[in-house]
């Protein structure tokens, strides 16, 4: 590692290989009402053939529009201001909108973000990805059919003759992803580009379809163009790193270098708050040894009914839909949660970990008393809550109280902050008007917003600062149990890291309790005190975060831990 | 796993470690809340994008005028409309009457103010009543859903299936000779309201199931609460888009019935009427029928403009941030 020179003084030395992507000073911009807005500021990259590059950022950082100048996707507002972009040492940039045509798809292939959205649901996907053969002019007719079958089960796919006559509402997100990663290498390009290929895919699934891109580019020579949120994925992935922050690449080298040895202040920030790469709870050491010695208190006076003081408890909870049949045939009964049984401790954190469908989110609804169980019981304080009307309902509602994950649904749109925070108090008439004005100030200030943000609208907010506001309305009650169902999962890193930190103080602040639901072990390790593990509805695996990871005991949460992007990677030891 | 360690070889071209000055890209706090804008629900970056169209600017405008004549119709012309002798029918426009007389000698320009009372009012009532009615019916049944939603969307289909028109020509046949304005606005909201409860419903709908109603559910709302306080408020932009451009749809609709015979009494002055009567002149005297057919049109018009303007404002697909 010699120092840090400018890269725009390194002249592209005749190496062993000529780059096959080389970026150099790129502007790009977009045209909005208030005149043209940078997204990318001279930005440099260089991509060697067979390569797997990726760009690291958070979303608005540049990286999506960075990829998308390479093939000229950008929307229509978008616009190459400056620099240059050499494929194969041509000028892409001054391309003919005809020979672009010509390179996309067959020279530089595209796997898109979203499988679900990027297939159309009217044409089989056999038919869709014959279109990309012979838009490329590769096989034509029968030929074309035969290499369609060879591509999905290239793409890992089983029965390829039969998938390939499948619309896409019969694949399963993954599958989808096989088979746009099986679109994008049909003409077998030189560079692919993967615009976040997995975000919207479990771990597991993640790790596998990572996998078989890794092994399937590197077969096929293929080099690979990684944009990702994901620090861990990235270096776990690719060879060279580039970091983007506010539109300008403020970082780039050895993925592995950089990951050990972060220099800029904002990869720095990256990597200390990638929770792939933390290994340990996060502790807000003063409050938490408090309430250890309060625990202590407390269970000493318990010493002699019980070893722990459970807030929540659930007894062999069952929730079975009714799924409807076809006319005249019965309805079956589909079985969301199946007889699990588990008992939140006050003042901790217990995660419910497990993939989509797992029926994790159909735990916590029970758990707020939204939904019943169709058999098995939850307890709060002892206390079977399902019968419970009127009065002491309300009286529940207050203990109980949920943040949800999608931070753009969570807050009412008409309402303004102040309202949004005040309707728990006016529902249950807490305190007069002067009273209420100072509890919400006093809330705002708990989840570090500013008080002016009370006439603000839930619009004008980020997604991190709703989720904010969601904890400020959800702590209005003074709650003892708090829900959060994937309540941090649609943020990016570096909020989450920080809604994290705030979730944790506010624990130590009042000794609240977690039922914490997410798919994402990473984040679980850095909050749960236990950690329930979830599929299609059992439990399989409850234990005390440390003992699950360091000594999992089933298969499933060893490939849920093996999926975690990054995890393996040894990091120098961060500030 | 595949390994990430094996990359230590030599850097090439390009590829050196390179760290941005800092200069370049100062750091912000994480998250931070911008000071810069000012308080903006959805409402008010509707209303802001609103004063700078122009076909809200001009739909607004006219509105407001047609509010005045309503109102105040003697600030626009001093002639009585029911002052009618056959020694002016016919008669050139003149000092006073500016757009001359129909055939019953009556002036042309103030009937076409007073007539602009009973079309707006017969529209805007309607418009209420089936906004009421409509907005009831559809929220229930979206609302609480389940055998109630499957009822209520039957009974809306029943109605919808009946010709609007034909309904309210057999039902006013009923009251002929002594129709009042009210008979017309409950006639037209009983066969109206239908189109307003299937959006409300589809709207209701598709808030109901919104995180912000579950976490007013978990605060301890009642069903009841929720729907007034959550689900309505964020379902009526669509409602009003519809009732703005059905206001006009209205007012045509009274016209028609005027013209027909089966609307208001020749003793109150309205536009469907003098067009009935003027029909006869279009050859000859066109003008008698002209006047008050413009009235009609350009009142229409701009309800209609109105809330396409609205629907453009609410829409967010449309709105561009």
């Amino acid at each position: 590692m010699s120092g840090y020179a400018n890269q725009a003084t390194f002249e592209p030395v005749a190496a062993e290989t000529a780059p096959l992507l080389q970026i150099s000073d790129l502007e790009v911009g977009f045209k909005t009402q208030n005149g043209m807005v940078p997204a990318v500021r001279g930005a440099n990259l260089t991509v060697y053939p067979g390569q797997t590059v990726a760009i690291v950022g958070e979303s608005g950082s540049g990286k999506s529009t960075l990829a998308h100048s390479i093939i000229n996707l950008l929307p229509a507002n978008g616009r190459v201001l400056g620099g240059s972009i050499l494929f194969r040492g041509e000028e892409v940039t001054e391309f003919s909108k005809r020979r672009m045509a010509a390179v996309r798809g067959s020279s530089i292939g595209l796997v898109p973000q979203d499988p679900m959205s990027n297939l159309n649901p009217l044409w089989r996907v056999g038919y869709q990805i014959k279109e990309t053969l012979q838009a490329n002019n590769i096989a034509k007719g029968k030929a074309a059919d035969i290499r369609v079958r060879e591509l999905l089960a290239e793409a890992g796919l089983p029965d390829a003759d039969e998938r390939a006559r499948q619309f896409p509402h019969e694949f399963s997100g993954g599958m989808l992803q096989r088979s746009l990663i099986a679109m994008g290498l049909a003409a077998r390009p030189e560079l692919l580009v993967a615009d976040e290929p997995t975000s919207a895919l479990d771990v597991t699934v993640q790790h596998q379809i990572l996998n078989h891109l890794d092994s399937l580019t590197s077969e096929l020579g293929v080099a690979v163009l990684l944009i990702t949120h994901d620090l861990g994925l990235a270096a776990e992935r690719a060879e060279h790193l580039a970091v983007m922050y506010k539109g300008r690449i403020v970082e780039s080298g050895a993925a592995l270098e950089i990951l050990q040895d972060p220099q800029h202040p904002y990869t720095k920030r990256l990597v200390h708050s990638a929770p792939s790469l933390a290994s340990r709870r996060l502790e807000s050491a003063h409050e938490r040894s408090q309430i250890a010695e309060r625990e202590a208190a407390s269970r000493e006076v318990l010493a002699e009914t019980e070893s722990r003081d459970n807030v929540l408890v659930a007894e062999n909870l069952t929730k079975a839909f009714p799924i409807r049949g076809g006319f005249g045939q019965k309805s079956t009964d589909f079985k969301a949660v199946d007889d699990v049984s588990f008992a939140l401790q006050r003042g901790t954190t217990m995660a419910l970990v497990g993939e989509s469908g797992s029926g994790k989110s159909t735990v916590a609804q029970m758990a707020l008393r939204l939904l019943r169980p169709t058999s098995g019981r939850v307890l709060f304080d002892g206390e079977d809550i399902a019968p419970l009307a009127g009065r002491d309902l309300l009286g529940l509602r207050r203990k109980v109280q949920p943040i949800f994950q999608n931070p753009y649904g969570t807050l009412d749109p008409m309402y303004s902050i102040y309202r949004t925070i005040e309707e728990p108090l006016r529902t249950h008439g807490i305190g007069n008007g002067k009273q209420r004005r100072q509890k919400i100030k006093d809330l705002l200030e708990k989840v570090a917003m500013p008080a002016s943000t009370v006439n603000r609208y839930p619009n004008e907010l980020s997604g991190g600062q709703r989720q904010r506001i969601a904890i400020a309305r959800a702590l209005a009650l003074d709650p003892e149990v708090v829900v959060c169902d994937e309540a941090v999962s649609a943020l990016d890193v570096l909020v989450q890291d920080q809604i994290l930190n705030l979730l944790n103080d506010l624990q130590g602040e009042f000794g609240l309790s977690y039922l914490f639901i997410s798919h994402d072990l990473a984040v679980v390790r850095q909050i749960a005190d236990e950690v329930l593990v979830m599929r299609n509805g059992k439990l399989v695996e409850a234990a005390t975060t440390d003992e699950v990871f360091d000594n999992p005991k089933q298969d499933y949460t060893r490939d849920l831990l093996e999926s975690i992007p990054g995890g393996n990677i040894p990091l120098a030891s961060t500030g | 796993m595949p390994e990430a360690t094996t990359n230590s070889r030599t850097t090439r071209a390009g590829q050196h470690r390179y760290v941005a000055p800092l200069e370049e890209t100062p750091l912000q706090s994480v998250d931070a809340v911008s000071k810069e804008s000012d308080g903006s629900s959805l409402w008010k970056d509707a209303f802001r994008s609103l004063i700078r169209e122009p076909l809200f600017i001009i739909s607004a405008l006219l509105i407001l005028l047609i509010a005045v004549v309503v109102a105040l119709p003697a600030l626009f012309t001093s002639a009585d409309p029911t002052f009618c002798t056959l020694d002016n029918s016919l008669a050139d426009p003149r000092a006073g009457h500016p757009l001359g007389f129909n055939q019953q000698g009556c002036d042309i320009y103030a009937r076409v103010i007073y007539g602009a009372r009973a079309s707006v009012m017969v529209g805007a009532f309607t418009t209420i009543a089936v906004v009421i009615l409509g907005g009831i019916v559809g929220a229930i049944a979206g609302f609480y859903g389940g055998w109630l939603d499957a009822l209520l969307s039957r009974i809306i289909d029943i109605f919808f299936a009946i010709p609007f028109i034909l309904a309210a020509i057999v039902l006013l046949q009923l009251f002929r000779g002594s129709i009042s304005a009210w008979h017309i606005v409950a006639v037209l909201a009983a066969f109206g309201w239908t189109q307003i409860a299937r959006i409300t419903r589809g709207a209701v709908i598709s808030t109901k199931n919104s995180d912000f109603v579950t976490a007013s559910t978990a605060v301890g709302a009642t069903p009841l609460k929720n729907l007034i306080r959550h689900v309505l408020p964020n379902s009526i932009a669509p409602v009003i888009v519809t009732a703005t451009v059905s206001l006009g749809i209205y007012i045509v609709a009274e016209a028609t019935l005027s013209y027909l015979g089966l609307g208001l009494p020749t003793s109150i002055v309205s536009w469907g009427a003098d067009i009935a009567s003027a029909q006869t002149l279009l050859r000859t005297n066109p003008e008698a029928l002209f006047f008050p057919a413009a009235a009609l049109a350009v009142t229409v018009l701009s309800f209609i403009m109105m809330g396409d303007a609205v629907r453009d404002a609410l829409d967010p697909k449309a709105r561009t941030r």
